[in-house]
């Protein structure tokens, strides 16, 4: 069935207002989307790894989740999740269970990229029946904006500030995408918040009904941690996308789908300017910042394009 | 009658988790627990039990794979050892303060460093204050035995528990073994029938709770605490009343007269048997409380056994590194003064590290020692290392 | 064991009315949250100039633009928006205007 706005936005919301994210935040956007693609009966169960969203979504005796929600810890929603996957087949098994549940974990990307790292990589390398789904904004927000290895170089966190010797953070992003899809897994993809939103949710569709376990990486910008007035939110993505900062594919069993290739691929500085924690970059004599970010970019992209064989 | 056996402590284990046939195990290979997974999984790939096994990447995931599938409604085991147990540490937190009543078989092992894989009960201790039940096993008989008393156990308080057994001597000795059948044990056991479930109707878990709740939270998982030594008890006698070993939270040995006595855990209270039946036949009048229970603990069962004797020993296989004592000496210290009970002088002895020969002769030299003390009067050095080259 | 509604767990009850483990046996909760009150400025809408395309919808990270049954879009709901004015943005026919919140 194509895809069609109006209908997507009048099937059932599962994320409740009243939660305690702020005001602009990526995160509940993301997942509100991502739970809107359970079809009509189908019912979830939802792990959340310690985050920004997962204090405000579950603060006692408040939670915003609709469906069965499971908080543990910071670095293992996976493993969590790949339990209650199991628990699931178990009765399943049993005949004690009737309904159909889908399994989906969130995890923002310290608890994804660097501490939750090696339960995710268990699980999906398990193929539990699961989406693991990372909100990537770059950073350690709940804790105050530090580094993690998602964060761009030369961002400014407070553990990478940009000082007069070192230029905020050294390092490349790690490219996280990829690695998931080394794993084998039946679907991976990359996605974030554009137009009337078919890119977010025929991935989220998709992830959740791949049998097997699938990979959706959400580009969910924080306007406190990346320094853009909140409501520039959708104009921040779409420049992620037109510079090709963060590009929108997917990998079904292992082959490569590019899904927008901009007309007109624009200089990444139409992206950092946005945004406060890059506002060094365009200070005089930092050009060759600009230069090493585009560069890097690029690189990406020829390879993502050659992984796509175009 | 039950079924005579020769088994491995570990196979014993293994045998009760398949008898009980849960939902759900995570596991992960560490020495000396890993033949529990290994001969639990072929029960599994022999589909001789329903059970789902996630062969996970790590202890953590382990123990969190439990959480996940125990929060759903399911029976959710695993087994560590060592490193393991203190791996999956955070995890053990949560699982109680989310009042999951998952069980963990632990065969006790040393812990790193320097590495080492045999037994002591350093791992154990480590995690003592993590909020879940913990019983200890002497014997194959009893890790057996224990095991099949533990969920009952778990589900009536709702919190997780470990059942102890000693690392290699007991966890790969076989020795001759009482199996219970298994329909008997399923009746005893029962269905899992929790309340909620992830599974069952929304709900939510893992709560973050503010200084407005949390310490009402703790308050209520103290009372479980406390709650399970009635219910340790209890499943204790019925089980005793099912096979003829009935279990309390201490087992008292020769102490009636006791004048001289210790406090013990595990394998090493079979030594401490043999030492004192020698000693007995001599006319010393000594004694040993084993402690079976270790959480909750038996404070009131041990000042009762302890307060006639003149002197005692609380042998700790592990260290507080504290500067003054094992923590079981500390606990029963503190039982004591507790009870305004000050007569009875006590040492602290640490014994048996990672895997030092506990011998007749060692538990022999301890009963020397309290004999000095109750005849002199003198306590001298309360903490002291047994066994070991000066 | 207390398996109490969310409504009836405030900072009132003793340690034997905590739901145990802190979990709550029901789902949404939050709604009697209200979050509203964080507000600075407040989106209000021109129905003259909304034309129903509902690209405003999908973009609230508070629940905040409900969309009918009939699937058109309502008036905000006042009670969750925190006022971060994506919305505004989002809306390509000028239909949203953010305006200081007076309360």
């Amino acid at each position: 069935m194509s895809y069609n706005l109006k209908e997507n936005l009048m099937r059932e919301e599962r994320l409740a207002g009243g939660h305690r994210m702020c005001a602009g935040c990526g995160s509940p956007i993301a997942i509100r989307t991502v739970l809107r693609q359970l079809e009509p009966g189908d019912k979830a169960v939802v792990t959340g790894a310690t985050s920004c969203m997962e204090v405000s979504t579950f603060m006692y005796p408040y939670t915003a989740w609709k469906e069965s929600f499971i908080h543990n810890a910071f670095e293992n929603a996976a493993a969590t999740c790949s339990g209650v996957e199991t628990a699931y087949r178990a009765l399943k098994k049993q005949g004690k269970l009737d309904d159909t549940y889908k399994f989906i974990a969130f995890g923002g990307d310290g608890g994804t990229y660097d501490i939750g790292f090696q339960s995710l990589s268990g699980a999906m390398e398990r193929g539990h029946d699961m989406v693991y789904v990372c909100y990537d904004n770059e950073a350690y927000m709940n804790t105050g904006i530090q580094r993690s290895s998602s964060t761009p170089r030369f961002a400014d966190t407070t553990t990478t500030p940009q000082g007069s010797v070192i230029p905020g953070k050294i390092q490349n992003k790690k490219d996280l995408t990829k690695i998931m899809v080394a794993h084998g897994i039946p679907y991976v993809a990359q996605t974030t918040f554009i137009g009337n939103f078919k890119d977010i949710c025929e991935k989220a569709h998709k992830a959740i009904y791949t049998p097997g376990a699938a990979f959706l990486n959400v580009m969910a910008p924080c306007p406190r941690g990346w320094r853009y007035p909140s409501e520039d939110m959708m104009k921040v993505c779409k420049a992620a996308v037109e510079t090709c900062v963060w590009p929108l594919f997917e990998v079904v069993e292992g082959k490569y789908y590019l899904s927008y290739e901009p007309k007109n691929k624009l200089p990444v500085e139409e992206y950092l300017k946005m945004q406060g924690r890059f506002a060094h970059m365009f200070k005089p004599g930092n050009e060759w910042m600009i230069e090493a970010f585009q560069q890097e970019v690029d690189r990406r992209w020829e390879n993502l394009l050659a992984l796509c064989n175009l | 009658m039950g079924i005579r056996e020769r088994l491995s402590g570990n196979e014993a284990v293994a045998y009760a988790m398949k008898q009980i046939n849960p939902d759900v195990m995570g596991a992960y290979p560490i020495t000396p627990s890993t033949e529990i997974p290994q001969y639990f999984s072929s029960y599994v790939d022999n589909g001789e039990v329903d059970t789902e096994f996630i062969p996970v990447e790590s202890e953590h995931s382990a123990m969190s794979t439990c959480i996940g599938a125990e929060a759903a409604g399911c029976r959710a085991i695993s087994a560590t050892s060592s490193c393991g147990l203190i791996y999956m540490a955070e995890m053990l937190y949560v699982a109680a303060s989310d009042r999951l009543p998952i069980t963990l078989a632990v065969s006790c092992r040393a812990l790193s460093g320097p590495i080492n894989i045999n037994n002591d009960h350093s791992d154990a201790m480590s995690v003592r204050d993590a909020g879940w039940l913990m019983l200890f096993a002497e014997t194959n008989q009893e890790a057996y035995d224990n095991y099949l008393q533990a969920m009952r156990i778990g589900e009536a308080v709702g919190l997780p528990i470990m059942i102890c057994q000693d690392g290699f001597i007991t966890s790969h000795a076989i020795e001759n073994i009482e199996l219970v059948e298994t329909e008997k044990v399923r009746e005893f056991v029962g269905e899992y029938k929790p309340e909620g479930g992830l599974l069952k109707a929304p709900m939510a878990v893992g709560a973050y709770a503010t200084p407005a709740f949390y310490m009402e939270a703790k308050r209520q998982q103290a009372q479980a605490m406390m709650d399970a030594k009635e219910v340790i008890k209890k499943v204790g006698a019925e089980f005793g009343a099912m096979t003829g070993r009935t279990y309390g939270l201490i087992e008292k040995y020769e102490m009636d007269d006791a004048e001289e006595a210790i406090v013990i855990i595990g394998s090493s209270a079979g030594t401490a048997k043999e030492a004192i039946k020698e000693l007995r036949a001599q006319g010393r009048k000594v004694g040993m409380i084993k402690v079976r229970s270790f959480r909750p603990f038996p404070s009131e069962e041990i000042v009762e056994a302890l307060k006639g004797v003149k002197a005692f020993a609380v042998m700790d296989k592990d260290d507080s590194f504290n500067g003054h004592c094992g923590p079981m000496y500390a606990e029963v210290a503190a039982s004591l003064y507790a009870a305004g009970v000050s007569g009875p002088k006590g040492i602290s002895y640490i014994y048996g590290l990672g895997g030092r020969d506990v011998r007749v002769e060692s538990i022999q030299h301890v009963f020397a020692d309290l004999k000095e003390i109750a005849e002199t009067g003198n306590i001298g050095e309360t903490y002291r290392y047994l066994d070991v080259r000066e | 064991m207390s398996y109490k509604k969310a409504s009836e767990i405030n900072e009132k009850i003793g340690w034997r009315d905590i739901t145990p483990g802190c979990n709550i046996y029901e789902g949404g909760t939050s709604v009697t949250v209200e979050t509203g009150d964080w507000r600075t400025m407040k989106p209000v809408i021109n129905w003259d100039k909304c034309k129903q395309c509902l690209l405003c919808a999908p973009v609230c990270p508070d629940m905040s633009i409900p969309v009918t049954a009939e699937g058109k879009r309502g008036e905000f709901d006042y009670f969750f928006c925190k006022g971060c004015g994506i919305c505004s943005k989002a809306c390509p026919f000028g239909a949203i205007e953010m305006v200081k919140d007076e309360k």
